[in-house]
């Protein structure tokens, strides 16, 4: 049999895959057959490469070439010009908007320069639906080096010695929380994968189930041998149905690998593992919310202790750990404490996977050591801000999290570093902003996710919130007075001091740091009546200029609500009160009279 | 057990592990305000959701603030419970629900035993700083409740009830975040609902978003007719409790003055449901003696045990659960039906008066009352047995009302021949009092011999469950109770499933019986007050001249003159009844 | 609300459904998940039925119900459009789109129109956030939306 001289891996990630990535595949695949190419060429679906902004996306292995936007009909060229002849298809190639050259390599991308996957290691490299492709880059290994030649104790402490920190948000380390499971006698126990991401603008998680669902099954199972569980619960949204699918597919392998089930690897060892469904409450992401949700309850949080270490799902011990905690895991204990401890700052160990998006080139999914700068995400790896606007600041954290400015571009990112800034790791979204964003609107934007999302079992939360909202919302429409800012801070704080779960806890947390590092917006929306950003509707009027107006009619006749009013020949004006700010003047307008104040 | 010292508020106290900062407080004579938390003590009862965060407190070291309801004390743990940090939560957190709560206090249902006013004095609020929407729905009247969720503060009080306590199954929870609520399914009229009227819910809500229908209006109508008579009963568990409406000790008998402020309201008759239930006893007893002759004699199709059927709350809760055991309860009316025409077709005739021109009126510690007058089997042509069923505390406010100075009442006595009780009727009120009583009359007539000691001791207490065996001269009677309908269902799935040992069984649909019903005064938790109500009714059953039923000279008349005998054809007509099944699912219209 | 006829035949899916899950209330989500695909949304009569197979009341099977925003009441429209109000869309324009949806379809958020063609509701991140503002039409994905090409998408389903 003719050694395999080529893979095209093929984004099988959801931007992709939304874009037609799995015709793509077909193409090649057919293409290859019609060429007799089958013994040299395998065309691979991975999971999501980070580079979302330019999907789809497909690589070629071995010499790394990244083509960006590819169509359908491209695969022939591709294959005849790259396979065959051994050219590279200069169009396809990445190209980074300040520079004229195309970058072929992915690895002298920007984009890839500073990364450190480990939690992504095999989003992209493997097919996620072949167990045998993650074998074949040390899949399982961890695992069966933990039941054959550690005891529990010794892995938790490799754990611990990491410094691995939960990567939901929370950042409790990871080795603690399973040895304070471990500690609590049971006759049953549970472990849980929390696959509910529900932060508005984040899809880590769903890149690594998509793209490496074993490695979840592989931590859960090391997980369960830890902490003294023999079941295992996946929590995921059902949203998420390609992630659903790779890991049905990965539990079947696994059993029939006898890496799930009764006797693994022939230790003694049995843990299998089943899938529950989320059904749309961020609140879920909460870990005694989350139970419920098992239970088949409402998703309401309960006071916390009980942890659910001592009484979780179905009331017996229960250890909760996010996906990407796991995606940690089998790196960890197969490349030693040492080494995960030797990547990051001194109280946050490792990488974080960040969700890259809004106003920035590059919108993706990247994997970077802790302690990086801000200034390197956004502007090396993120390419900068769109459309050469100017940044304002970046959200990280999604609702519970807060907004982070430039004063903090050369902070080095860790969970208390973020912290101090006002901040939050959060799950990992990180939304980054420009000028024309409205940070008062943005602030008004979380909480209304949040008086939506709220599960409304506690008053500060269920009330408190509502009245946040509402508050801001005058603030934006200009009908706010000065004690209503002072209002909004007091009211902030005995939200955050009183609600019950971390939802409510940190929901005001947009507000405070907004109003930290924006007061002067606020004051304007107050004080001015004004919107710097131009985003706040109620605040903005459409204004003629009557130089150059020469009274052509036409934004008159256009106006959908009559609000115009002029002679012919005759500058017009706006009757502001009758004004429903559409714009449809501006846009009519071939003078370029009309302008925004 | 394991000790815990700590401080609150600077003074140390010692308290066993696992107690909350709340109880420890109080052991020191600290009393942190709570608005969701609600227990009743020794009854196994508790709701802390911790939700509405009004008991929050300042724990040193901790980042947030604590709910004193639900966080147990710790070793060498500091507690402020009114610091200024904690303060300014804990009245920003009332104003925050002051802002989604309607400020109709003057015309509240509620108003003045309403626990959210109570907090807003207590801690000082004076205006109301934040404004927005507020959350609405719509408003439910049921025959015997009336849901106002538009005052609903998510205490979960009511939820507790009717799904841990009950478990009838009529409330949950509905949708989420500031809709958040608790209601029927589909929000849709109580009416539909598996509810049973307990009342349960409204015993236990703070707010007024769930209270009775008030029919004291029609009472009042009906008095000013000149050509109505109107008589009244009361049910043996009032008297227990009215007098905590003005300003009484709990536990306070008020027979006397009770009787007296009806005569001033201007009843024309002033009877004693308790007359009725001495009734009950004769009929229900004498359903237990026939059934169990008839199984002691070998009949197959005799259905055992036999179960009370005087709770009109037990009564719906098993139409609506247990359809296929409907032949097994007592087919003898409760005490307040067996009242009804007895007023009307034998007193009311003997004294000339048409039905229709009689309004009988009953004081019932009891909502589910309301709703058993009004069913269609309990009307003749349309014309209610049972006119009008009033609270307790329906009755406490016609008696301010009319002016009338309660406490200054002499005491007065029942009108004969319908106000004339014995003990056994009396103790009705208490969770066992019922089988109690039965058990008074059928062992005498069952043995021929006179029952020297009344009380059986074994049968009383709070308890949830509870089972005792009656020696019956050499025949042991085994007895079973529950009190509080979620223990019921259990005693009926055993019956269901064939496994019940008992020859009878007495069910209360509320904790403690009448005494604990939800027509009775608010009790706020304290379960002292629901004893002391039952220590009360004992204290009335001895003293007594006659504390067995089949012994009350006015029931031998009854009998004797019109009835003819328990379980005659009379008494198949007047005083016995039939179930329906409710099983069905009725939320939706046809 | 008029009772409405289920079909037997889904009804019996649904009990089938039911018992592999061993009637347990504990797995009432995953019932609610398979009868939502079966029927297409949850009406009332379908939770009574659930709540009788399960062994809860039909106000707990509501509370659930109503507590997750995956589950509706509403039958979805022939097309059911989504839009993506993730902050990586809203940052990007998302509200605007909303707003042109609402305007041409003449329906709010979580309504259906009156031929039963499109519903209208939002979700919350899809994880495509490089195609930001994201609209969902069924199964199928638009990306990079603007208010202008709202009308060209709800055409391709108008004929």
């Amino acid at each position: 049999m003719a050694k395999i001289k080529y893979h095209i891996l093929v984004c099988g990630g959801t931007s992709c895959h939304t874009s037609k990535s799995e015709d793509i595949l077909k193409n090649f695949q057919d293409l290859i057959k019609a060429k007799g190419l089958d013994a040299e060429v395998q065309v691979i679906r991975t999971g999501c490469f980070g580079f979302c902004e330019k999907g789809p996306i497909i690589k070629m292995m071995p010499d790394n070439t990244f083509y960006t936007q590819v169509k359908p009909e491209d695969c022939a060229e591709i294959l005849e010009e790259h396979i065959i002849k051994g050219k590279k298809v200069d169009r396809l190639l990445y190209k980074k908007p300040d520079a004229a050259e195309f970058k072929s390599d992915s690895k002298q991308m920007g984009l890839r320069r500073k990364q450190i996957r480990i939690a992504l290691r095999n989003c992209g490299f493997i097919n996620p639906e072949n167990i045998d492709e993650y074998i074949a880059r040390d899949g399982y290994q961890a695992l069966g080096k933990v039941l054959t030649e550690l005891t529990p104790e010794a892995t938790i402490e490799i754990l611990k010695k990491s410094g691995l920190r939960g990567r939901g948000g929370g950042g409790f380390p990871t080795g603690l929380k399973w040895e304070i499971t471990r500690a609590v006698k049971a006759d049953q126990k549970y472990v849980v994968c929390n696959a509910d991401e529900g932060d508005p603008g984040a899809f880590m998680d769903r890149s690594v189930l998509e793209g490496d669902p074993h490695t979840v099954l592989e931590a859960m199972a090391i997980n369960g041998y830890c902490t003294g569980a023999d079941k295992g619960v996946i929590y995921i949204r059902a949203e998420y149905p390609l992630a659903v699918e790779r890991l049905k597919i990965a539990m079947k392998q696994a059993r029939e690998y006898g890496l799930l089930g009764t006797d693994i690897l022939g230790t003694g060892f049995s843990f299998d593992i089943e899938i529950r469904y989320g059904a749309g409450a961020f609140v879920c992401g909460e870990e005694t919310a989350l139970i419920h949700s098992m239970e088949g309850l409402r998703g309401e949080p309960t006071v916390k202790p009980p942890f659910p270490s001592e009484s979780g799902f179905l009331g017996k011990p229960t250890n909760v750990n996010n996906v990407e905690t796991y995606a940690n895991i089998p790196a960890i204990i197969l490349k030693g404490s040492d080494w995960y401890a030797s990547i990051g700052t001194e109280k946050s160990k490792g990488t974080k996977v960040f969700a890259l998006a809004g106003k920035i080139n590059n919108v993706g999914l990247i994997e970077v050591p802790m302690g990086i700068t801000l200034r390197e995400i956004i502007f090396e790896i993120g390419g900068g801000i769109k459309n050469d606007r100017k940044f304002k600041a970046v959200q990280t954290g999604g609702p519970s999290g807060g907004m982070l400015t430039e004063k903090d571009l050369d902070t080095p990112i860790d969970y208390d570093n973020l912290i101090a800034a006002g901040s939050m790791m959060g799950s990992g979204g990180m939304i980054v902003m420009d000028e024309d964003d409205c940070m008062v609107a943005m602030a008004k934007f979380y909480l209304e996710f949040t008086v939506e999302e709220s599960c409304g079992k506690c008053s500060p939360c269920r009330i408190g919130n509502k009245r946040l909202f509402e508050m801001l919302e005058k603030v934006t429409q200009g009908q706010a007075v000065m004690d209503d800012l002072d209002k909004l801070r007091n009211l902030s704080h005995v939200i955050k001091d009183t609600s019950l779960c971390g939802l409510g806890q940190t929901s005001p947390n947009p507000v405070l740091s907004s109003m930290d590092n924006f007061y002067h917006e606020y004051l304007e929306h107050v004080g001015d009546k004004k919107c710097r950003a131009g985003s706040c509707k109620s605040l903005m009027q459409y204004i003629i200029n009557a130089e150059n107006c020469i009274g052509c009619t036409l934004c008159a006749r256009n106006c959908p609500v009559d609000a115009i009013a002029g002679e012919r020949k005759q500058a017009h004006v706006i009757d502001q009160d009758k004004c429903i700010k559409c714009g449809a003047c501006m846009e009519k307008c071939k003078f370029n009279a009309i302008f925004i104040k | 057990m394991e000790m815990v010292k700590l401080t609150i508020d600077g003074k140390m106290v010692e308290v066993e592990k696992d107690t909350t900062i709340l109880k420890a407080a109080k052991t020191i004579g600290i009393d942190i305000p709570t608005l969701c938390y609600f227990q009743l003590k020794d009854m196994n009862i508790e709701n802390r959701p911790g939700g509405c965060r009004i008991c929050v407190v300042e724990v040193v070291g901790r980042r947030n603030l604590a709910p004193a309801c639900s966080t147990n004390v710790s070793k060498d743990m500091v507690v402020n419970t009114h610091s200024i940090r904690v303060l300014n939560a804990r009245r920003t957190v009332l104003e925050l629900i002051l802002s989604d709560h309607p400020a109709e206090c003057l015309t509240c249902a509620k108003s003045g035993y309403c626990e959210l006013q109570t907090m807003a004095q207590q801690l000082g609020v004076r205006e109301l700083p934040f404004q927005g929407e507020q959350s609405t729905y719509r408003k439910d009247t049921s025959p015997a409740i009336i849901r106002d969720v538009d005052k609903c503060i998510m205490c979960r009080r009511c939820e507790m009830m009717c799904n841990d306590v009950q478990t009838v199954g009529a409330l949950s929870a509905v949708n989420r975040g500031f809709m958040a609520v608790v209601a029927p399914a589909f929000e849709m009229n109580l009416e539909k609902s598996p509810c049973t009227y307990c009342g349960q819910c409204v015993s236990v809500c703070p707010t007024g978003a769930l209270t009775e229908v008030d029919h004291s209006r029609n009472v009042i109508n009906a008095l000013a007719d000149p050509a109505k008579t109107v008589v009244v009963q009361t049910a043996p568990a009032v008297r227990a409790a009215l007098g905590e409406e003005f300003g009484l000790a709990p536990g306070t008998l008020v027979t006397g003055k009770m009787v007296a402020a009806l005569r001033r309201l201007g009843f024309n008759y002033v009877f004693d449901t308790d007359f009725a239930a001495d009734l009950t006893i004769m009929e229900e007893g004498s359903e237990l003696l026939d059934r169990l002759t008839r199984y002691l004699k070998g009949d197959k199709t005799v259905k055992l045990p036999i179960l009370t059927s005087c709770c009109p709350g037990w009564v719906n809760f098993f139409e609506h659960n247990f359809p296929d055991l409907m032949d097994v309860p007592s087919t003898a009316k409760s005490p307040q039906q067996m009242f009804g025409p007895i007023a009307k077709e034998y007193f009311g005739k003997k004294l000339g008066i048409d039905r229709k021109n009689m309004i009988v009126v009953s004081i019932m510690p009891c909502l589910a009352k309301k709703y058993e007058c009004q069913r269609d089997e309990f009307k003749v042509d349309g014309d209610p047995d049972v006119n009008y069923s009033l609270s307790t505390r329906e009755l406490a406010h016609l008696i301010k009302f009319a002016n009338i100075d309660f406490n200054s009442l002499p005491d007065e006595d029942f009108d004969n021949p319908l106000g004339e009780s014995t003990g056994a009727g009396v103790i009705f009120a208490n969770t066992g009092g019922v089988i109690e009583a039965a058990c008074r009359t059928a062992y005498e007539l069952y043995t021929g011999k006179k029952l020297e000691k009344v009380e059986f001791n074994e049968l009383r207490g709070l308890e949830n469950i509870r089972h005792a065996t009656l020696d019956f001269n050499g025949l042991p009677i085994n007895i079973g109770i529950a009190h509080g309908l979620g223990n019921a269902r259990k005693l009926l799935e055993d019956v269901q499933a064939g496994k019940s040992l008992f020859h009878a069984i007495e069910i209360m649909a509320c904790p403690g019986g009448c005494i604990g019903g939800g027509g009775q005064p608010f009790h706020h938790g304290d379960s002292e007050i629901i004893k002391q109500r039952a220590a009360a009714i004992y204290r009335e059953d001895v003293g007594k001249p006659i504390r067995k039923s089949h012994e009350n000279p006015f029931i031998i008349e009854l009998y004797k003159e019109f009835l003819g005998k328990p379980l005659g054809e009379k008494s198949h007509q007047l005083l016995h009844t039939h179930y329906f099944d409710k099983s069905a699912g009725t939320f939706v219209d046809e | 609300m008029a009772k409405i006829k289920l079909s037997e035949k889904k009804i019996e899916e649904l009990k089938v459904v039911c018992k592999s899950f061993n009637n347990d209330k504990g797995e009432l989500i995953n019932v609610l998940h398979s009868a939502q695909s079966i029927f297409g949304y949850l009406p009332a009569e379908l939770q009574e039925v659930i709540a009788k197979e399960l062994n809860v009341s039909v106000a707990h099977v509501y509370g659930v119900v109503t507590f997750y925003s995956f589950f509706t009441m509403i039958p979805k429209g022939e097309h059911p459009i989504s839009i993506c109000l993730g902050t990586a869309c809203y940052v990007r324009g998302a509200e605007k789109v909303l707003e042109e949806f609402k305007r041409v379809l003449k329906i709010q958020v979580g309504e259906t129109t009156a031929d039963g063609k499109f519903s209208l509701s939002c979700l919350r991140c899809v994880g495509a956030c490089g195609l930001a503002p994201v609209v969902l039409v069924g199964e199928k994905v638009y990306g990079r939306v603007s208010p202008d090409g709202v009308k060209d998408i709800v055409a391709e389903y108008n004929n």
